[in-house]
């Protein structure tokens, strides 16, 4: 990345001996929306809470706008942290709580109440500035934190998982609004998330933590279109995950096959040895039901569930002892449980992960 | 109201019913007796009733009149009951100490003679009529002002208007005074010691947080007076304290720490600081823990953070462990009577004093009331500031 904002160089953390975080490089350029993504204990808060400066990493180094931070103690990092219980200060009003970041900057007393009122009329709250937090709603109450951390133009905003409290609805209502305050006041964001929907609609790019270390970075699309490891590809969304042996390599084409003696033609970038062991992922929407001479590859299975999810359903099928899952529309003409089906998909559907 | 209810309302009086007659029993009945020997007076219009008829029309500035002494004698006469008149002249001694050689001296003579006597005669103080003032004010009575007045340095007059009672005499109020600037100051010293620590309580976890909260409850649980009679050896001048302090080259002398003020703060400090520590830990362990981050975060230096969000909300807890205290601490009688010295008595010895010592219940019991109702006003202060602060925005 060119001139990136924010750089961690071989950041390690570690709690007694327990290692959470290893060797981490990021870089993160100004204006992005990141999501550090994971399962818990993947070290991805430990990362954030080492940004805000509540956390010291054992080794390596932490820059942001070229000044070395990781020492700086976070009353003076000036970057904005919405928590995941909203930490909003209960003992006062919901504008005492925005005024907050100014009042400790010592701002006059016109800007913080001019300013205040901006923010609160920014997230919708100016009809309920003397209310306290209590009084709120889940909804109200994310929107009061967010206004008091965006309030003092912090040069970074972090988020821990501030979404995780509310209802699916509000939740994805929150995620729109979100994205477009980085849009219009071009904001740098480190979201940290376990939700991989969350993270695919909202981020620039996301990256994928597992055990301290990052598994993969790239675009939303880069990562569930090609994940790179096993672990990411059953992370990120649903996969059929089908190990096999490469047989021939012909062009950037391997022809690998299947346990039960099935072969399955696989476009790959990287150079596969002959008898070389390959997992590979295959997207569950990407299966079409029906037989595609152009497809390239065509199999034969028996239907073993379906079930109804509204706008698809979802077919479990098994194929010479391999469990396949398929998501497809509804205008398939009726199957019934044990019904012989032909499934088809492309050679570059199919995807090489490692292990 | 139906018939089930009712059976209901029953069973649960009777499953109070313990509560509530030992209660009455024990707290209620005693409270009210103590109150009312406060005011109560009967002793003097009793034993003298021909008296309390004719000093009904004396004007109490003039000599005393012949019928007065008259029926004064015919009255001694009477008491057959020498614990009844004993009681009499204590009660008259209280208001004028003088009596008690005066009134068996004249009982005496009354029993002795038959007709009337020359009381002036028999003992010149009779013709004081200051004396003559006592025990018309006693006789006429059965209830009296006298205990509460005393109790605050007050006292009728000659003409029967409130004044102050000379300054040479006057004690109680000193020793109110006393009594409430120490129970401020330890007050003061628990929240100083208890605020902190209970703040490291709440913010360790596991074995720490217990071995911190055992070191504040396990004083709790042991008894009060071995906890004094500990403080007792521990602050001699050849005790524990003075000699580490001595040893270390602190100070080449003992420092005086016992049978004298500060002994006593100490002591009474360490006595109640459980009462501080615990209200403020409960109120600190329910603040969430991402308020401080998120101060920090905000820019809040963390002096700042601490005076805009731990103290307000920590405020709470740090006001109900006041009150405790500060109620505890007004009645503390053993901790100063074995460390303090006599300038260090606070109102309780006073009151046990009065009690147990010179067997006057009127004036214990009016002290007491006194404090009662200084206590209860405070609480009173307390209980509207605390619901404003709650519902003021």
């Amino acid at each position: 990345m060119n001139n990136p904002f924010i750089r961690l160089e071989e950041v390690s953390k570690s709690f007694g001996l327990l290692t959470v975080v290893e060797g981490l490089n990021l870089e993160i350029g100004k204006g992005e929306f990141i999501s550090l993504l994971g399962p818990s204990g993947s070290g991805k808060t430990t990362i954030l809470m080492m940004l805000a400066g509540f956390e010291n990493p054992t080794s390596g180094a932490i820059w942001a706008g070229g000044k070395r931070i990781d020492s700086l103690p976070p009353h003076r990092r000036n970057m904005g942290v919405v928590f995941q219980n909203y930490a909003l200060f209960p003992h006062m009003t919901v504008s005492q709580n925005v005024a907050f970041p100014l009042k400790m900057r010592s701002l006059p007393r016109a800007e913080v109440k001019e300013r205040v009122g901006k923010a609160l009329d920014m997230v919708q709250l100016g009809s309920l500035a003397e209310r306290r937090p209590s009084q709120l709603s889940g909804g109200q109450q994310q929107r009061v934190a967010l206004a008091r951390a965006l309030i003092f133009e912090p040069e970074v905003v972090l988020m821990d998982e501030p979404l995780g409290a509310l209802d699916k609805q509000l939740r994805e209502q929150m995620q729109l609004d979100i994205r477009d305050l980085h849009r219009r006041l071009k904001l740098t964001i480190v979201f940290v998330t376990h939700d991989q929907s969350e993270a695919l609609t909202m981020s620039d790019r996301i990256a994928i933590f597992n055990r301290g270390k990052i598994e993969q970075i790239g675009k939303p699309s880069d990562i569930y279109d090609h994940p790179s490891t096993q672990f990411v590809a059953e992370f990120i969304g649903e996969t059929n995950l089908v190990w096999g042996t490469v047989k021939s390599m012909e062009g950037g084409t391997a022809r690998v096959q299947l346990p039960a003696g099935q072969q399955v033609l696989v476009e790959t970038a990287t150079d596969l040895g002959p008898n070389s062991k390959v997992c590979l992922s295959i997207r569950p929407e990407r299966i079409k039901v029906g037989r595609r001479e152009a497809a390239g590859n065509n199999i034969t299975a028996a239907v073993s569930d379906i079930v109804y999810h509204g706008d698809h359903l979802r077919l479990i099928a098994r194929s010479d002892g391999q469990s396949l899952i398929i998501k497809t529309d509804r205008s398939q003409p009726t199957l019934s449980i044990g019904d012989e089906v032909q499934l088809s998909f492309l050679s570059s559907d199919c995807w090489v992960v490692r292990p | 109201m139906n018939a089930p209810r009712l059976s209901k309302q029953v069973i649960s009086l009777a499953l109070v019913a313990p509560l509530l007659l030992f209660l009455i029993v024990f707290f209620a009945l005693p409270l009210v007796t103590m109150m009312k020997s406060a005011v109560s007076d009967p002793v003097a219009a009793r034993t003298l009733p021909a008296t309390a008829r004719s000093v009904s029309s004396w004007n109490r500035t003039s000599p005393p009149t012949v019928e007065m002494q008259a029926a004064f004698v015919a009255d001694l006469r009477q008491i057959s009951d020498d614990q009844l008149f004993g009681d009499l002249v204590r009660r008259l001694n209280s208001a004028k100490s003088g009596f008690r050689t005066l009134m068996p001296k004249t009982r005496k003579a009354a029993l002795d003679t038959a007709g009337s006597i020359d009381l002036v005669a028999l003992d010149k103080r009779w013709g004081d009529i200051s004396y003559w003032q006592a025990v018309s004010v006693a006789a006429s009575s059965k209830i009296t002002d006298r205990n509460l007045l005393a109790a605050v340095d007050l006292q009728r007059d000659a003409s029967g208007a409130i004044a102050s009672v000379p300054a040479d005499a006057s004690a109680n109020k000193a020793i109110m005074l006393r009594t409430f600037v120490m129970a401020l100051t330890v007050t003061g010293a628990c929240v100083l010691i208890g605020f902190p620590f209970a703040m490291i309580a709440a913010s360790v976890d596991g074995w720490k947080r217990q071995l911190l909260l055992g070191a504040v409850l396990l004083p709790l649980w042991t008894s009060l007076l071995v906890r004094t009679a500990a403080w007792f050896i521990l602050l001699q001048d050849r005790g524990l304290i003075n000699s580490v302090l001595m040893q270390s080259g602190v100070t080449s002398s003992p420092i005086p720490l016992i049978f004298n003020r500060a002994g006593v703060i100490i002591a009474m400090t360490h006595v109640l600081l459980p009462f501080m520590v615990l209200p403020i830990f409960s109120v600190l362990i329910g603040i969430p823990k991402n308020l401080m981050p998120a101060a920090a975060s905000l820019g809040a230096h963390p002096v700042r953070a601490f005076l805009n969000v731990l103290l307000p909300l920590g405020l709470r807890g740090v006001v109900s462990g006041s009150l405790l205290v500060f109620m505890s601490a007004l009645g503390y009688y053993i901790t100063p009577a074995l460390i303090g010295g006599a300038k260090d008595q606070m109102i309780s010895s006073v009151i046990a004093y009065y009690a147990t010592g010179a067997a006057n219940w009127g004036m214990a019991g009016a002290l007491g009331l006194v404090l009662l109702a200084a206590t209860m006003i405070l609480y009173a202060i307390y209980l509207r500031l605390s619901s404003e602060r709650e519902t003021s925005p």
